[in-house]
């Protein structure tokens, strides 16, 4: 029981990913007060929604004028990978009622990539490296947003302290690891440029969701 | 207090954790189409992608060069040269901060 020999190399991965993951959260909690989000609103993102990439869209599209749905529809469209990991990880994880539903809440990229690893160690470590990870994660997020909230609430303008560069510095960091081949870098720049093209015409947030419809005619494409 | 900004919050969190636990309760075949998996992996690019253009040259349904601009050129050098995350938001933002504030 515990954290036996074989498993403790999978504890330090899973505390590294945690720490150093969670202090992005920083930039989430200061992005969210200056896009107008309280520090509690900023707080309950990290607490209930816990999927970054989800977060920092919902705040962008809110504000940059979007409604609230199309914030929530971005955002669950980014979402819907964290469902794909639960298809991979439920026969590994082979866990129902509470323990599942709290399972499913930490299952995102980095508790899934974190487990998919451990693959060598066994079964045992790759469970372990989930619960670690999707704990740590979540402790040290939740933690960092709340520094960056709070922080950013006692800065003021957010254009002086550089938030606003902040934000899509952040969405390119989180897009920039996945540009692995020449259709995902086609795939960015026609999405940025008919974002920024169509920004005038349509109300705020199509645009940014309007480019999923990019991505699908990219994977048909791509299957020829 | 802001609807708006609630009704994202609350919205956003239920669609999340519906998603995630979708995922841990479907028969695995569902998902598992080799397009479902590709478009799955196609969409966040998109998205971010989009997001990065509108939130760094646009401003209200306007395009907007500034500062921004400045901040993410420097995000790009830092990914260029294979930086942390945290190195790359912040030379954006102390970029973005030394255009705004000085020039």
């Amino acid at each position: 029981m515990g954290v036996s020999r074989v498993s403790s190399p999978t504890f330090r991965d899973s505390l590294s990913v945690s720490v150093t993951v969670g202090a992005y959260g920083v930039a989430f909690g200061a992005a969210a007060v200056a896009n107008g989000f309280s520090v509690l609103q900023s707080c309950l993102l990290s607490l209930l929604t816990f999927s970054g990439a989800s977060q920092f869209a919902v705040i962008g599209v809110i504000g940059s004028g979007g409604s609230a749905l199309s914030g929530i529809a971005t955002a669950s469209l980014l979402g819907s990978r964290n469902g794909l990991y639960g298809v991979l990880m439920a026969p590994i994880l082979k866990v129902r009622g509470f323990k599942r539903v709290v399972a499913a809440q930490i299952t995102i990229d980095e508790s899934t990539g974190v487990s998919l690893s451990q693959e060598p160690r066994g079964l045992q470590a790759m469970r372990e490296g989930f619960w670690f990870t999707g704990f740590g994660v979540f402790i040290f997020w939740n933690l960092f947003t709340l520094a960056g909230a709070v922080g950013a609430k006692a800065m003021g303008d957010p254009s002086a302290w550089g938030l606003d560069a902040a934000v899509p510095a952040a969405f390119l960091g989180l897009v920039w690891p996945r540009l692995k081949n020449s259709t995902d870098k086609t795939l960015a720049i026609v999405a940025a440029v008919f974002a920024i093209a169509t920004t005038p015409f349509l109300p705020a947030g199509l645009p940014i969701i309007g480019t999923a419809l990019l991505a699908v005619v990219a994977g048909l494409w791509v299957k020829k | 207090m802001n609807n708006t900004l609630w009704i994202a919050v609350i919205g956003t969190s239920a669609m999340a954790f519906t998603l995630k636990f979708a995922g841990h309760s479907v028969p695995e075949k569902w998902l598992s189409h080799p397009l479902i998996k590709r478009i799955n992996l196609l969409i966040p690019i998109a998205l971010l992608s989009a997001l990065v253009a509108v939130q760094s040259v646009t401003t209200k349904g306007a395009i907007v060069i500034d500062h921004r601009l400045a901040g993410l050129g420097a995000a790009i050098l830092a990914l260029v040269f294979k930086r942390s995350f945290p190195i790359v938001v912040l030379s954006a933002a102390i970029t973005s901060a030394c255009v705004y504030n000085f020039l």
